[in-house]
């Protein structure tokens, strides 16, 4: 059964659309079908960071407002065949998203995928709302840095009182993605550990991406670093927490670029 | 920097940890229900309480704690002993 994963945060320059498009690769590396929707309208840069900037034709406005069918928006990667690309708009307001517009396009993917990514802007606004409103899944990307941590505190409590599911009564699947970590600061005590962030927030951890210029350089070349170099350090780590999300037990690591003994001394289990 | 810096400096971690579990308590008061959410119902506790035994104002706590899974609410009223009730 499709399900729909939102991708968000509250504060902006933490990584989701950089998520957004690691997790979408990797788990469409795994087989499964998978689409990634930019809900940041006005703003949208997924395309830029999946390399498909230069052939976005309509979207998802468009798609919504019923001006264009959904094959027409949808790009499909041109490296990995089961994986599409929802465009926002440039130029519409995101006041266009309507609740029932977005819900009948969510149906819509249902049928055709297994995973539908929502990559939800920063702020706590319209374009947010709208993408973490029917979600089944959520994944809150944190830095470990006191207001990244405030801001997914607040998320939290949004995605437990205004999804569709919280109101419903039912549960939303919510994990924490905690990314930009530097070990080696967070043992000097220069840095929150991974250890508070999961004490201060409490939801369980699917997993830990290193800082690294990796993740720079894929977006650089437009290409999710899952693809672009996936043995690096935080192409591994997104790998892994893919397979978390397919409900895999995968021992929890921090990958480092360079071969060392700290992959072993800081590696911990998932929570 | 030099090894005595090194040595001496303090970390800031565990103050970012500190701050942000006094603020988040704070803040988790508020998000997701309405402001003052918990004074609120203190005092409705209180009203109804009062209707049928007399309390001091004092001896209502209402707390809210959230976890992982759950979230509980937490009413505490002290009622003075029956002499002083039927009085």
């Amino acid at each position: 059964m499709a399900k729909v994963l939102v991708v968000t945060s509250g504060k902006g320059g933490v990584g989701k659309t950089t998520s957004s498009a690691a997790l979408g690769a990797a788990l469409a590396h795994g087989g499964d079908k998978v689409v990634v929707i930019d809900f940041d309208v006005g703003l949208r840069n997924l395309d830029l960071v999946m390399g498909a900037e230069r052939r976005v034709v309509f979207d998802l406005i468009n798609v919504v407002q019923g001006d264009a069918k959904l094959n027409q928006a949808l790009i499909r990667d041109k490296r990995l065949e089961n994986l599409s690309l929802l465009p926002a708009s440039q130029t519409r307001d995101k006041d266009a998203l309507t609740e029932e517009g977005v819900a009948r396009v969510l149906n819509e993917l249902r049928e055709k995928f297994d995973w539908i990514i929502c990559d939800s802007p920063a702020g706590i606004e319209r374009g947010a709302t709208m993408a973490m409103r029917h979600a089944d899944v959520a994944v809150v990307v944190t830095n470990p840095e006191v207001s990244s941590v405030r801001d997914s505190d607040r998320i939290i409590g949004l995605l437990d009182s205004k999804t569709e599911r919280a109101e419903k009564g039912e549960r939303i699947e919510k994990h924490l993605l905690l990314t930009r970590y530097d070990p080696i600061r967070a043992e000097r005590g220069e840095m929150l550990k991974v250890e508070d962030v999961l004490e201060i927030l409490s939801i369980p951890l699917i997993g830990i991406i290193p800082e690294s210029e990796e993740v720079l350089r894929a977006s650089n070349v437009g290409s999710p670093v899952t693809l672009n170099n996936p043995s690096s350090a935080p192409g591994r780590a997104y790998f892994d927490a893919s397979r978390r999300l397919k409900g895999e037990t995968v021992e929890l690591t921090i990958p480092t670029d360079k071969k060392s003994l700290l992959g072993k001394l800081f590696g911990r289990r998932a929570a | 920097m030099s090894l005595m810096n090194f040595f001496n400096r303090r970390t800031s971690a565990p103050v970012a940890r500190e701050r942000l579990q006094i603020l988040l308590a704070h803040e988790r008061g508020i998000v997701g229900g309405k402001p003052d959410l918990v004074a609120q119902l203190r005092e409705e506790i209180l009203a109804v309480v009062s209707r049928h035994i007399s309390v001091q104002r004092d001896n209502v706590q209402v707390k809210m704690n959230r976890d992982s899974d759950i979230s509980t609410l937490e009413i505490e009223v002290e009622i003075p002993a029956p002499a002083e009730a039927r009085a």
